[in-house]
């Protein structure tokens, strides 16, 4: 793989990420109760990045990534409470587990790895499939997972809360996830693999009889993005310091996908800029229904939120269905790069 | 044996009745996605409004009750065509699945908003609820409303196939759903053929809200969300590319997981759904075009 990058491709970098740096820098200047909301929306992106990196960049549909990314966060947020107060609160759990404790960026990788290995175990079988199959296989695995995760108390909480978890998901700790995640997917979808992966997503029959394993190149982008997601995960327990196994479910598999949609599904940009947008809406949205003066007044009827969040991003894909960037990455106005030849 | 023994008449009955209402529900997601190759995850929200119709209307005659509940619901399903499945018509899946989901969130939440001015969630849909009482057959006690469940399934399911057979708009849907630009060039009006299978598939769904407002009157936003997951799943797991493969899905989901419900020990049925999802795993690995789907080749190639 070469590293020698051409201007276009530095510039392709540099939006997403400037882009997500300037959100971590503008939340530490909002008040305490106001960088949640930024920093949900960096985690978001790490989320939406993790799910564009296979079904962006392949053109399958998955609805199981978020699994990886309940196993992300459960691993991280069981072995990273405290060793002294996990007898009381994880009481069946294995004692392997009981019994140690790591560290917050030691429980980052964890997640990562684990991740990755379940998505390579999964993805194994499963990425013979394609179109509504691969869909519905993949939201199978995440049925299994969710059910798992909830009923089995030797490895996590069950079906309760699993509280004390550090909460160390601060500006930076938000801001360097996102960026990770970014760089990764970037140089992946620029690598030999990405390119045949997406190749493969122009045109399968094609890209086969050119030699293109299709299910080895999926079976990569499945297992990189069950580690981001993963990772992501990990950023996502420690942002909140309490989660039950809901909060990593239907609703964030549904609102993580339409992230991606509405933001254009086939660009590292569309992602970026899709979780930004949809949480950025969602958060003004919030604060307007309990009437706090954000820009300008707005009193909304307290439950309109959805209401508003849900008609939006329709609206958005029935107008644009092919997403807020067109599903292109990020390029300057034709009109600055004149005369660079 | 004993997975056998524990599934006796009882089970079996419960097992036909879900069966039944996932089958016709399995047939209005069906009959949309043959004409439009549109997945509508909103399906669900169509049979939560015409619970709720049914729930509001409760003091009303049991008949205008039931009318109002299906007037309801093919009204919302068109508006849905109108407003949303027209606009989107040749976008991606991928786009037209999320759009779907962006819509079930709206309905759910105006759902929401609605069901709170009395500041209690949940309604009560009572005025059919005395089909729910057991009927003894042969020693068995069986739910009344399984016979209605499954006598509507089947007094459905060979009407709708006449008017597909017999009948021009039937035939223009056949061929709609086979190639749908092709049976344009031929002379088929796409608006019509697919205002009719809106139509048919909001029946339906009027149908069910009212089958399972009798099994669970409470009726809540979520109201039959997790039926429609279900069934979406089956419906491809059968066959999504044939009305009657879809259909057969849809029954064959519901129908196994009461009985795998049933086989489990009382303390392991928590995991119920990791063995059905796992049975749906397996079969979508050995046959990727559906169960149901013989004599055709694989679609995995088409991708």
């Amino acid at each position: 793989m070469s590293f020698r990058l051409p201007l276009a491709a530095v510039i392709e970098l540099l939006g997403p990420v400037l882009l997500v740096v300037l959100v971590g820098l503008v939340s530490t200047t909002a008040s305490a109760s106001n960088e949640v909301y930024f920093l949900n929306a960096l985690v978001s992106v790490a989320i939406v990045v993790a799910i564009y990196v296979f079904v962006g960049i392949s053109g399958v549909i998955s609805f199981g990534q978020i699994s990886f990314v309940a196993i992300g966060a459960f691993a991280a947020g069981v072995m990273t409470v405290p060793v002294a107060s996990k007898k009381g609160v994880l009481t069946s759990i294995f004692p392997l587990l009981r019994d140690h404790s790591v560290s917050n960026v030691e429980s980052l990788l964890l997640a990562a790895a684990l991740g990755g290995l379940f998505a390579f175990l999964v993805g194994l079988p499963l990425m013979r499939l394609s179109g509504l199959a691969a869909g519905i296989a993949t939201f199978a695995v995440l049925e299994i997972t969710h059910n798992i995760l909830q009923e089995w108390t030797k490895i996590g909480p069950g079906a309760t809360t699993l509280a004390l978890v550090p909460e160390t998901t601060g500006a930076l700790q938000a801001t360097l996830g996102a960026l990770v995640a970014i760089v990764v997917a970037f140089f992946y979808q620029r690598s030999r693999r990405g390119r045949l992966l997406r190749a493969s997503r122009e045109d399968p029959a094609v890209a086969r009889s050119v030699g293109v394993n299709i299910h080895l190149e999926r079976l990569v982008a499945f297992t990189l993005s069950g580690a981001l997601a993963g990772f992501a995960g990990a950023l996502y327990v420690h942002l909140l310091g309490s989660i039950t196994t809901e909060q990593v479910y239907l609703e964030l598999t549904f609102l993580t996908l339409a992230m991606l949609v509405v933001g254009g599904l086939t660009s590292l940009w569309g992602a970026v800029v899709g979780a930004l947008a949809v949480s950025g809406l969602d958060s003004f949205l919030s604060r307007a229904e309990s009437g706090v003066h954000v820009i300008f007044t707005l009193n909304l009827w307290q439950g309109t939120r959805l209401v508003f969040l849900s008609a939006i991003m329709a609206l958005v894909l029935i107008l644009r269905p092919s997403g807020l960037t067109g599903g292109r990455e990020f390029r300057l106005p034709r009109r600055l790069l004149r005369g660079r030849g | 044996m004993t997975v056998l023994a524990s599934i006796d008449l009882q089970t079996l009955g419960d097992a036909f009745g879900l069966g039944a209402i996932y089958a016709l529900m399995a047939v209005g997601i069906g009959l949309v996605f043959g004409v439009l190759r549109l997945v509508n995850f909103a399906y669900g929200q169509l049979i939560m409004a015409g619970a709720y119709t049914l729930a509001y209307t409760s003091g009303w005659p049991v008949a205008a009750s039931v009318v109002s509940c299906f007037a309801v619901v093919v009204a919302l399903s068109l508006a849905m065509d109108r407003l949303v499945f027209r606009p989107l018509r040749g976008s991606s899946p991928a786009v037209m699945l999320v759009t779907t989901f962006a819509v079930a969130f709206l309905l759910q939440a105006v759902a929401l908003i609605i069901d709170l001015r009395d500041g209690q969630l949940g309604e009560v849909a009572s005025s059919i609820a005395p089909l729910n009482q057991a009927v003894s057959v042969g020693g068995v006690d069986v739910r009344k409303v399984t016979f209605v469940a499954v006598g509507v399934a089947v007094g459905a399911l060979i009407a709708l196939a006449l008017v597909l057979a017999r009948t021009t708009i039937g035939l223009h849907t056949r061929a709609a759903a086979t190639d749908f630009r092709t049976a344009r060039l031929l002379g088929v009006r796409a608006n019509r053929v697919i205002a009719f299978a809106v139509v048919v598939s909001g029946l339906l769904a009027g149908a069910v809200a009212v089958l399972l407002t009798v099994q669970n009157p409470f009726v809540q936003p979520d109201f039959a969300l997790e039926d429609t997951i279900v069934v979406l799943v089956g419906v491809v797991v059968g066959g999504i590319d044939r009305l009657w493969t879809a259909t057969l899905g849809g029954f064959a989901i519901g129908f196994v997981s009461v009985l795998v419900n049933a086989a489990l020990p009382t303390d392991k049925t928590v995991f119920l759904p990791s063995v059905v999802y796992a049975l749906v795993i397996v079969v979508l690995l050995l046959r990727p075009a559906g169960l149901f789907a013989w004599g055709r080749r694989a679609t995995m190639e088409r991708v």
